[in-house]
């Protein structure tokens, strides 16, 4: 098999697992902290329940979220030697950076939020898991500095026959990051938001402890509109920015093989066909393309046989002659749909929900809480498509217009050895997801309230010495 | 110096740190199946390390990004020539984290005995993996002249790395007991003290072979006589006094020392290699040194800067940290693990 494609895949496949877990961890955090604080401020019993019972899950999905980022730091060198050895100069003070400030922050106040109920006050409690927040944050900047400089590099030159950073605040300043870093960001926010709606729902139901996931609800609907429609916002912007820095990502994930019309629609439906290189039948909203990608009601895009021309001319240098510089377009078009679609079902969910909480029928109106539950998965969904449009748009470059992918892996890492850290990887994913959503289950089927007594003291089972 | 020397020993600082902070959580991990009695004495222990051992493992992480960031070449090269060992370090990493948080999430004796036995092996044999990989690289590995390795089976697994291996879960070992019987109270901190004194001779005994081992397979000695010479004799002196503490029940110098001993080990490591940083076994000319690995002037100068910034930060909130769970732990309070 070829070793590209398997190091391709085990890259989609940690990444995407990795990744279920990192948005909910970074806006669980934050939920978590902004009901302490509540708790901390009116001095409210409830709010300290809901701190620690979302606490609980939280930790449950931030221990996954922990072990399956480092075979992220590890994968790099491991499967993609050549590319490290070309970008790390740039890339790895990120990472570096990453570890450095976010890492030990997130790791030591955790520590210190997880056993220190009883041992510090309640504000400096309260700034520990702030800190923690702030952690998560911070290392999604960093990371996402790295990906930015993968999508649009800048602050480099060529030496050595590789990339050396020459302007460290270029690449803190990258235009790609302050687009793509508030877009992840309020993704991460409507990921919490959906899954605390979510369990809040299937309680209200169950008319069970009804008053605390009213409140959990009530706070979950909030940072859900906020969150999905700075999502939406700031994903415009990404795809104004996208124009002008990767047009042939732009091109693949709207279909566009000829350049288009001028003023350009928009593609709501289109049947690909990539052999012949034209879509067999499309369904175009008109004027909608370029006034999302200009803000007016004029313009037109570049397509990708345009755009191959361009980039031929451009990048065979480069790469090599006869290099197919168009990504996998169905791919590319479906996930963005895909996850705009998910996007504005979020955005009407929770704009729905707030007013049916403000008309005080939130709990009588059964179906709506009823499809809570699965609309669970809508952020989750959102990120990967969001990630496999980002990433798989962008090929056949790992980092844009310097290196490709093929060009990228290790060349002394056979087919055999990456196949089986698939395997393994895969059989440990399932294993890792299984027993989290046991446990999420059972922690929820317990409810709020009920965890303190069941993780005090030691069990004093006399059989307690057969495992000895 | 140079800024890529002076990368090198920053690097050497974290790998220290590492080992003197995760050396006794790996330790604690593996005595919990040969100093514990049962599920109990297990909880107490776990619960020791609990608030840091997620913490001491960002030190690898920090040491992994910093390879990456300052030696390019180092990472690339060591990371894809070890696949199958780092794979292996990862596995058991990633089943240690989420078996704390998993343990006692179920109350029931099985459930928790499984993750313990994930904790236990967890605990016991990524110190030995590294082991591994940081004698073999003493060694020297088929490093061609393109700086990549397609090492065989018997570059990383035989006598010398295995007893490197060996030697450096010994160290941990002891140094997770040395901790317990600074952080437990009653008759697990009488035994794990006992049990210390007999592994510090094991300790010595494995390190006096491990040193006659490196004098004929690796070139340390002939490259860096007087201080492996030194630095030989102060772990032997820590590893000395460490034993003199625990019978004099002095328990934080002799945590110290253990500490001490880890802390010398890895530096002997280091200097051995410097100004190499992964060594040929086909041909001097293909050694990677910290001067032909590493990132250009610039980005090491900018690195240089964020870290000598934020690192004071890190060290006096993790001190604060143990400051707040200085009290011995028993199974007399809550414990959360």
């Amino acid at each position: 098999m070829d070793p590209v494609l398997l190091a391709r895949f085990q890259f989609a496949a940690t990444t995407i697992f990795h990744f279920f877990f990192v948005p909910l961890s970074i806006g669980l955090v934050f939920l978590v902290a902004l009901m302490e604080t509540l708790y901390v401020v009116r001095n409210e019993e409830v709010y300290k329940k809901m701190a620690k019972f979302w606490g609980h899950l939280f930790l449950i999905n931030f221990a996954v979220g922990v072990v399956t980022g480092i075979i992220q730091e590890f994968q790099f060198g491991m499967n993609w030697s050549d590319y490290s050895r070309f970008v790390g100069d740039v890339f790895g003070a990120p990472l570096a950076i990453e570890a450095l400030l976010a890492f030990f922050m997130e790791s030591t106040f955790i520590g210190l939020w997880i056993f220190g109920w009883d041992k510090l006050s309640k504000k400096v409690h309260l700034v520990c898991i702030w800190l923690v927040s702030l952690g998560t944050f911070l290392s999604g900047f960093w990371i996402l500095m790295a990906n930015s400089f993968m999508q649009v590099p800048v602050g480099f030159e060529m030496n050595n026959g590789r990339a050396e950073m020459n302007d460290f605040l270029a690449l803190i300043t990258n235009g790609q990051l302050f687009v793509e870093f508030p877009h992840v960001m309020t993704g991460a926010l409507c990921t919490a938001a959906f899954f605390v709606a979510g369990i809040s729902a299937y309680n209200l139901l169950k008319k069970q402890h009804v008053v605390f996931y009213k409140k959990s609800m009530k706070i979950a609907l909030i940072i859900g509109l906020i969150g999905s429609i700075g999502a939406a916002l700031s994903g415009h912007t990404q795809a104004q920015y996208l124009v002008k820095t990767q047009p042939m990502k732009m091109a693949a994930a709207e279909a566009i093989w000829k350049d288009t019309a001028d003023p350009a629609p928009w593609s709501a439906y289109a049947l690909i066909d990539t052999k012949n290189k034209e879509n067999k039948f499309e369904l175009n909203i008109p004027y909608a393309l370029s006034f999302l990608s200009y803000s007016k009601f004029e313009g037109s895009l570049k397509g990708m046989e345009t755009l191959q021309k361009e980039y031929t001319k451009k990048y065979d240098s480069i790469v090599g002659e006869g290099t197919n510089y168009i990504p996998p377009v169905k791919t590319t078009y479906w996930s963005f749909r895909l996850m705009i679609g998910f996007g504005v079902a979020m955005i009407l969910l929770s704009m729905f929900g707030l007013y049916l909480s403000r008309k005080k029928r939130l709990e009588q109106n059964q179906w709506f809480l009823r499809f809570l539950l699965p609309a669970i998965s809508f952020p989750f969904l959102a990120n990967t498509f969001g990630w496999v449009m980002t990433e798989v748009g962008r090929q056949p470059w790992t980092v844009f217009g310097l290196m490709t992918t093929a060009d990228s892996i290790s060349p002394n890492v056979s087919a055999g050895m990456i196949l089986f850290s698939i395997i393994t990887y895969l059989l440990l994913f399932t294993i890792l997801a299984a027993v989290m959503v046991y446990l999420m289950i059972r922690e929820i089927k317990k409810g709020p309230g009920v965890h303190q007594s069941s993780d005090s003291k030691v069990s004093t089972d006399p059989f307690s010495k057969v495992g000895a | 110096m140079e800024l890529s020397e002076q990368w090198f020993v920053l690097i050497a600082v974290v790998f220290i740190g590492f080992f003197f902070l995760e050396g006794f959580d790996f330790g604690v991990g593996v005595s919990t199946r040969f100093l514990a009695k049962n599920q109990n004495e297990r909880t107490v222990m776990i619960n020791t390390i609990g608030p840091f051992w997620d913490a001491n493992e960002v030190w690898l992480l920090t040491g992994g990004g910093a390879i990456f960031a300052a030696f390019p070449h180092w990472y690339a090269t060591m990371f894809s020539g070890y696949y199958l060992p780092l794979l292996a370090v990862l596995l058991f990493l990633i089943g240690r984290g989420v078996s704390f948080e998993f343990r006692r999430k179920v109350d029931n004796q099985r459930w928790t005995n499984i993750w313990d036995w994930v904790i236990f092996c967890g605990s016991l044999m990524p110190p030995f993996l590294l082991g591994v990989l940081f004698t073999s690289m003493l060694k020297g590995m088929p490093i061609q002249q393109d700086m990549n390795m397609a090492p065989a089976f018997s570059d990383f697994i035989n006598i010398y790395s295995l007893w490197g291996g060996l030697t450096v879960t010994l160290l941990c070992y002891l140094h997770g007991l040395n901790f317990l019987t600074l952080k437990t109270e009653g008759e697990i901190r009488q035994r794990s003290a006992a049990l210390a004194k007999r592994i510090v001779l094991a300790v010595l005994g494995s390190l006096i072979v491990f040193v006659v081992l490196s004098w004929f397979m690796t070139d340390i000695f002939k490259v860096r006589f007087i201080p492996e010479l030194v630095l030989v004799a102060l772990i032997v002196l820590s590893y000395g006094f460490s034993y003199y503490f625990i019978s004099k029940k002095h328990e934080g110098l002799s945590f110290t020392m253990s500490g001490l001993g880890l802390a010398f080990t890895v530096s002997a490591i280091f200097v051995g290699l410097f100004p190499r940083v992964m060594i040929s076994s086909i041909n001097k000319a293909y050694d990677l040194t910290v001067y032909n690995a590493s990132s250009g002037a610039y980005s090491l100068k900018i690195m240089t800067i964020v870290a000598l910034t934020i690192l004071p930060f890190v060290l006096v909130y993790t001190i604060w940290s143990y400051y707040i769970f200085r009290k011995r732990v028993t199974d007399k309070e809550h414990l959360t693990y």
